[in-house]
């Protein structure tokens, strides 16, 4: 198969997909899909690290609500241009992940998801407690950001595209990255860190990077999810944040370029069609339970994930 | 070339190396041999970086290296094999070599042009490959290797990095004496281009090997000198040799 088929095949499935479900009238899926792709982007901001990098970040949701917050902070003070708050929030997440990044970089293993952990929930904690911006409550925008040249983003189908756009070029951004000398030498210190080191590679600060560049993209993430809810709370900064997109990357296959994608459409969808289910009546509310059943059986009979299971390569 | 003044380290109440004075020069084959547990390994990881310097001093080529970087030291012209194989296991020979020679040429924080195209990479990497006997394994994985094989790769690596001095740990560690003769014929070949210290227990290919060999015991040097001058040393020969070359 030739590399490119398959992003363009996704590519026109997902162009296709809001135009058949209005057709269906069932625009309701158009924003729940929108949803999926933007934590498409957050789970593969997360891959790049967790599963090509080695390093297992249990603080992601850091800088994913960090770029929410500040899209959400800016709203309320009137800032409402994506080109002023979206670079910012991609900004700030990126700033967020140097420092969080240059701490736990120092330790390995367990150490460094537990320090990772507790950094976002001081962030958590740090928001909960912002009563300025909500609170607890959280921080509800007036508006979806603007992005001007007569686009209005209130349009759902507008919406689903541009962040179908955004997905895309990230992607092939990641792609690029994992298939250049950079991606090579995250891989290569993943598989053997004192090997990379002797043969001469600075591996913390290879690592720092990697740590950025997924922090980025996991706030620019977290700027689309606010602008999809027009809502931002603590929620988003919470190690359940965190722990889902981690399980959306172990569900679609740590280290697998289609790994975050796939786990991110495969989690939200079990969740919304078992959560969603009238034959279930009250146990619908536990959809919590099957998902972890196939979060198991993922782990134990494919433990490459479910886009191993679909073949190609992985990278190592 | 190299130069130890009085290097030390500690761990703990134990001291592995005890203010190591050793001095290599350019071009020769400088063996280091003594017990297990003499501070072979820990000397070779501070000489590299890896392991840092409580007392004392390392000069490389004229510069003080005592505080550098691994890295740093790698690019200077130090690169070290390991006692126990440290390669890239799931990555194919051709690819662990690309990515040792990759290291060397050129910055590595580079995000957008593939490296599969990076041809000169690979071509460098194919010719590594023959010179020590993998021409033909290059798409095995290298955790697939034979044993003999790893170790080859794990010299190759370090080869890779285009060294002015290779610290080799134990090349022929666990060798068979097919796999070791093999290995000996490398060593005798990249003396020409690279200064060698080297660590083994395989006295077979440190007398054949060595220019000049460096004993030590209990983190100490006791005695520095020519092969020959070492088979009769008569503390070496009572605190390691014992009876083999006694006799």
């Amino acid at each position: 198969m030739r590399p490119f088929l398959l992003p363009l095949v996704l590519l026109v499935l997902a162009g296709a997909f809001p135009f058949a479900m209005h057709a269906m009238d069932q625009g309701f899926y158009i924003s729940f899909a929108t949803r999926v792709l933007i934590y498409a982007m957050a789970a593969a901001s997360l891959n790049l690290v967790l599963g090509y990098g080695g390093m297992v970040s249990f603080g992601h949701a850091a800088f994913f609500g960090a770029g929410a917050y500040i899209v959400g902070i800016l709203a309320v003070e009137g800032v409402t241009s994506a080109w002023i708050a979206w670079p910012l929030a991609v900004l700030v997440a990126a700033l967020a992940a140097l420092v969080i990044g240059a701490i736990s970089l120092r330790t390995r293993g367990v150490y460094f998801i537990m320090i990772t952990l507790a950094f976002a929930q001081m962030m958590y904690y740090v928001f909960v407690s912002l009563k300025a911006y909500g609170g607890d409550d959280g921080l509800s925008l007036p508006a979806r950001s603007q992005v001007g040249f007569g686009i209005d983003l209130r349009n759902d189908f507008t919406w689903y595209f541009l962040v179908l756009a955004l997905l895309a070029a990230t992607l092939y951004l990641l792609h690029r990255l994992v298939n250049a000398r950079f991606g090579r030498v995250i891989v290569a210190i993943r598989e053997n860190e004192t090997r990379a080191a002797a043969v001469g590679y600075p591996v913390y600060r290879y690592k720092l990077v990697c740590f950025m560049i997924s922090g980025a993209i996991a706030g620019l993430a977290g700027a689309l999810i606010a602008n999809q809810t027009n809502y931002v709370s603590p929620a988003l900064l919470h190690w359940i944040t965190s722990g889902t997109l981690m399980i959306m990357v172990i569900l679609g296959g740590v280290g697998r370029f289609w790994g975050g994608p796939v786990g991110a459409a495969v989690l939200l969808t079990l969740e919304e069609m078992i959560s969603g289910s009238a034959a279930l009546g009250p146990w619908a509310l536990h959809w919590q339970l099957p998902v972890g059943v196939v979060l198991l059986a993922v782990v134990l009979f494919a433990p490459q994930g479910i886009a191993g299971l679909l073949g190609g390569k992985r990278h190592a | 070339m190299l130069e130890l003044a009085g290097v030390s380290k500690r761990f703990g109440g134990v001291v592995a190396t005890d203010s190591v004075t050793l001095a290599v020069a350019s071009g020769e084959v400088h063996a280091l041999i003594g017990p297990n547990g003499a501070g072979k390994t820990t000397l070779i990881g501070q000489i590299s970086g890896a392991l840092g310097v409580d007392d004392g001093a390392i000069r490389f080529l004229g510069q003080d290296i005592t505080r550098a970087r691994q890295h740093q030291r790698v690019r200077a012209g130090l690169a070290r094999s390991y006692q126990i194989t440290s390669i890239f296991r799931r990555f194919s020979v051709l690819d662990n070599l690309a990515l040792a020679v990759q290291a060397r040429s050129g910055s590595s924080f580079a995000f957008w042009r593939p490296v599969a195209r990076e041809a000169a990479l690979f071509d460098e990497a194919r010719g590594l490959a023959r010179e020590v006997g993998l021409g033909e394994r290059l798409e095995v994985l290298a955790g697939n290797l034979a044993h003999g094989e790893q170790r080859a790769l794990e010299v190759a690596l370090a080869l890779a990095t285009q060294p002015k001095l290779v610290l080799l740990d134990e090349p022929m560690a666990g060798m068979g004496p097919e796999d070791s003769q093999r290995m000996i014929a490398l060593i005798a070949r990249i003396r020409e281009q690279v200064t060698v210290l080297l660590v083994e227990h395989d006295m077979d290919a440190v007398f054949r090997l060595a220019d000049r060999i460096t004993v030590l015991v209990n983190g100490r040097v006791i005695a520095t000198g020519a092969p020959e001058a070492i088979r009769t040393h008569p503390e070496v020969m009572r605190a390691y040799l014992g009876d083999e070359l006694a006799a």
